[in-house]
């Protein structure tokens, strides 16, 4: 049984299921029903200045995919809307009540240093794991100078960064947003301010969709919209390659991440952890199937760790990123090239379709007797593309098989195609 | 189609009505919604081929996925003016369910076509009829049955420009889908408003209660009109050639389903109350057993003189009487009609049978069967009006046809059950009819003397412009 607890930057937690600060993590009632659930952690959703953020009715919308199930989700919520003195005394009681939990503090303030430096010890008092900074917010608060505002502004992040480090003892996680050109340099920036750790992605501006009939985008505010922060799977991919950018440069090498964007299952998550994350932030998933599907998360997990002989998550952290590198020192010399199984092919000629219109006519079709077609590669057109297996609607019927070269590892600055390559 | 289902059923007419629901329910729009995205969009697609009216079937699956329903309505309507009563009745399980792709894959699962083909049909809303006239030709042509293939004729003749007679013997047009369908597959006055709907595209006049070789005869059509369209279906039933077949309780299947089809009140019909027979292996033999079932009658059984692996009743037409709890026997052979003194019919008595050499022989065992009505469904047969002066070339006791649905006589054309190509599907004669309307139009207005052989719809101008309207 493989062991799921972590040390991320000295915050101790059972298992790395971390939920993100959102409405999930709003109040008391909801985090003691998800630590009940199993949770390892949660982020409780950002603190403000008083008076409490007011919110709007009507704040949530989706995007769906074609069996009805939710792929994105967007959001126009605020930070809390609800007092600080509650949030506090709340937290206060929970962590007393839930020791062996992660229970780290999200915050935005605006910067200045003494309303940072006063909160702060409002939250050291009581006696949270720890602190993240929401520089990522999208939405509503940007337009007040906070969240995304600051988070867009590498200065900002690092000079907020140093004052909560300077004035406080907790563990800083710096919260990144993804709507930003290089997500590089505020994690550079916060890494300089001394944080302790990075987490990312906040949402990305979004509009899921405009209704035709109202011409409105969703979520609708009598009758009007404004853009909101996409979440759910539809960003995990932008998500895993922003954590890449962050974990392979070498400026930030070995800052720890906490992944988010997308997590709905232990794949999702073994994914973020292997490339560098040290816990992962859950929400959509859990606000569309409710807390107990870190159940089922944490057994796929270990199961699959197990299988793999991975014995804790340190075991598999950051695998994938020395194999996640730039376009330039991809090898030229290797060549895969598609194979069709027609043992198991249904005859859907979705692989011709797509390669006969949109790439490199490698398919072949061939009308037999019974009205049937059967499909070939012709492997000399064969760029090995992928598209035709990406078609295929039937496992492992194109395979995508590898061609000897005969030719040694060469990359681009090395090859002779390249008026602009580096001579040895 | 419009479907206002806002009629006014007497309390006999709603207690039959309960009695006949639908038995392939329609599909809600969030299955209409997941059912569509199973659809792979296939290249050449073999549900296409399997199609005989050449619906663009993945198409109109793409358009409801799409939430473009009257697009998806359009694309079927376009092949097949009758596509929501085909919807209903087609044997998908051996058309174009047969071919999806997904039965090969590990789903082990076709997509519902016929399904999402109601789902579009049924709830997609046109402002009018969805395809307009052409320019009028100025011709008229004169189809003669309003069943599945003379009304899909007629509108395709229409469409293109020409003005259309229609003949019908009986008092409502439909055919088959009127009176012949089980009334449990085609509810809520279905071909009714079918009908109606494929008649507002307008440039079509129905004469009702006028039949061939009575009311009217084909010398006097093909003087009257520009060219004659044969849609007359198939009118007689075929022996047992048994003692006491004149019964009044050995009945035809046909002309039980009209009756019950017709009918606004149980007491209106003679229901077996104990037991029934029903003699014949195809979908008419399965159809009366199940409407029996569901009238009331205690014991069905089911008799056919060879297996299961023969009947032309598909395997899903097979379990449909099984799931209406028929008893199938088969390999029997009817021997007797049992009659007691006062004329009563008691039973019926049957021999086994086998194969020997791939001929059908009856065996040693005999056995009866008790029973107060007999249903023949043993087949159809046309009876051409014997007063007729100017008869076709009859083959095979059926309308003989060449390319693109051509008799024997210039300017007549035939199709739908008449001519006996095909297996007698309601969209084979809806196909039958449309072929046949395109090779009339080109013949009429193009100056073609030979229809052209291609089977492929010929494209002219007319039409595109018609269909893309």
């Amino acid at each position: 049984m493989a062991d799921l607890s972590i040390d991320f930057v000295g915050i101790k937690s059972p298992n790395p299921f971390w939920l993100a600060s959102a409405p999930p993590t709003d109040k008391a009632y909801n985090v003691e029903r998800a630590y009940e659930a199993g949770w390892g952690g949660v982020v409780w959703k950002t603190l403000g200045e008083d008076p409490a953020a007011v919110n709007v009715s009507s704040r949530y919308s989706a995007l769906y995919d074609h069996n009805g199930d939710v792929s994105g989700f967007n959001n126009i919520e605020l930070i809390t809307d609800r007092s600080l003195e509650i949030n506090l005394r709340e937290i206060t009681e929970v962590k007393k009540r839930w020791p062996d939990r992660a229970l780290v503090v999200s915050l935005m303030m605006p910067c200045e240093e003494q309303v940072w430096k006063r909160i702060l010890k409002l939250v050291e008092a009581t006696g949270a794991d720890g602190v993240e900074l929401n520089f990522g917010c999208p939405h509503g608060m940007p337009e007040r100078g906070m969240g995304a505002a600051v988070g867009q502004v590498p200065e900002y992040v690092e000079m907020v960064t140093r004052w909560c480090k300077q004035h406080s003892n907790m563990p800083v996680i710096v919260k990144l947003t993804p709507n930003i050109t290089d997500v590089r340099l505020p994690a550079r920036a916060a890494k300089s301010g001394g944080a302790d750790a990075v987490s990312l992605i906040n949402t990305i501006n979004s509009i899921t969709g405009i209704d035709l009939d109202a011409m409105s985008a969703r979520p609708m505010v009598d009758g009007k919209s404004t853009h909101g922060g996409y979440c759910g799977p539809a960003v995990k991919p932008i998500a895993l390659s922003m954590t890449s950018e962050i974990a392979r440069d070498p400026e930030t090498a070995g800052l720890p991440i906490s992944g988010i964007g997308g997590i709905g299952n232990w794949k999702d998550a073994a994914e973020f952890i292997a490339l560098g994350a040290g816990s992962v932030q859950v929400c959509t998933a859990a606000m569309i199937y409710g807390f107990n599907i870190v159940q089922e998360m944490k057994e796929g997990l270990s199961n699959w760790m197990d299988s793999k002989g991975y014995e804790n998550i340190n075991d598999f952290k950051g695998l994938a990123v020395p194999n996640t590198t730039d376009w330039k020192k991809l090898n030229m010399n290797y060549k895969v090239v598609a194979t069709i199984d027609e043992d198991k092919c249904i005859g859907c000629g979705r692989c011709y379709q797509a390669c006969e219109d949109t790439s490199h006519q490698a398919i072949t079709v061939t009308s037999n007797d019974d009205g049937t077609n059967t499909f070939g590669i012709i492997d000399d057109n064969c760029v090995g593309c992928n598209l035709c297996e990406i078609t295929c609607p039937v496992d492992d019927c194109i395979t995508m098989d590898e061609r000897s070269t005969g030719q040694p590892y060469m990359n681009w600055m090395e090859d002779v195609r390249n008026p602009h390559r580096e001579e040895a | 189609m419009n479907m206002d289902n806002s009629v006014n059923y007497s309390q006999q007419q709603l207690a039959l009505n309960q009695m006949f629901k639908d038995i392939n329910p329609a599909l809600s729009a969030r299955q209409a919604g997941i059912e569509s995205s199973r659809c792979y969009y296939c290249y050449d697609a073999p549900c296409i081929k399997a199609c005989p009216s050449k619906i663009n079937i993945p198409s109109f699956i793409a358009s409801i996925h799409a939430d473009d329903l009257t697009g998806a309505a359009k694309t079927i309507y376009k092949e097949n003016i009758m596509g929501g009563s085909c919807a209903r009745v087609c044997p998908t399980e051996i058309l174009c369910e047969q071919a999806c792709v997904r039965n090969k894959e590990e789903e082990k699962a076709p997509v519902r076509i016929g399904l999402l083909q109601r789902h579009a049909t049924d709830n997609a809303e046109f402002d009018g009829h969805p395809f307009e006239r052409a320019a009028s030709t100025g011709k008229r042509i004169a189809v003669v049955g309003a069943g599945p293939a003379g009304l899909s004729c007629a509108h395709r003749l229409s469409l293109l420009g020409n003005d259309v007679d229609v003949f019908e013997a009986e008092d409502k047009a439909g055919g088959l889908n009127e009176y012949g369908i089980a009334k449990y597959k085609l509810t809520e006055n279905f071909a009714q408003k079918e009908v109606d709907f494929i008649l507002s595209i307008g440039g079509i006049t129905v004469h009702y209660e006028t039949a061939l070789g009575r009311d009217i005869t084909l010398d006097k059509l093909k003087e009257d009109f520009d060219a004659v369209f044969l849609s007359i279906g198939l009118q007689d039933t075929s022996s047992l050639y048994l003692d006491n077949e004149d019964n009044e309780m050995v009945i035809n299947s046909v002309d039980y389903i009209k009756e019950l089809r017709q009918a606004t009140d149980l007491k209106q019909l003679d229901i077996p109350k104990d037991s029934a027979v029903v003699i014949g292996a195809g979908n008419t033999a399965i159809d009366i057993a199940c409407q029996l079932k569901r009238l009331g009658t205690e014991e069905v059984t089911l008799v056919y003189r060879r297996g299961e692996e023969q009947m032309s009743a598909t395997k899903h037409e097979q379990q449909i009487a099984k799931n209406h709890q028929v008893r199938i026997k088969t390999w029997s052979q009817p021997e007797s009609i049992d009659v007691d003194d006062n004329g009563k019919v008691t039973g019926m008595s049957f021999r086994k049978t086998y194969l020997e050499d791939g001929k059908l022989k009856g065996g040693d065992v005999q056995f009866d069967v008790a029973c107060s009505a007999i249903f023949k469904a043993v087949g159809q047969k046309m009876a051409y009006p014997e007063t007729e002066q100017l008869i076709p070339t009859i083959s095979n006791g059926k309308i003989a046809t060449f390319h693109n649905q051509l008799t024997s006589v210039d300017g007549v054309f035939a199709g739908g059950d008449c001519t006996g190509v095909g297996q007698d599907l309601t969209v084979e004669a809806v196909q039958q009819g449309k072929l046949a309307a395109i090779a009339i139009n080109e013949q009429l207005n193009a100056s073609i003397t030979t229809p052209t052989t291609s089977t492929i719809a010929p494209i002219n101008a007319a039409l595109n412009k018609a269909l893309s309207a």
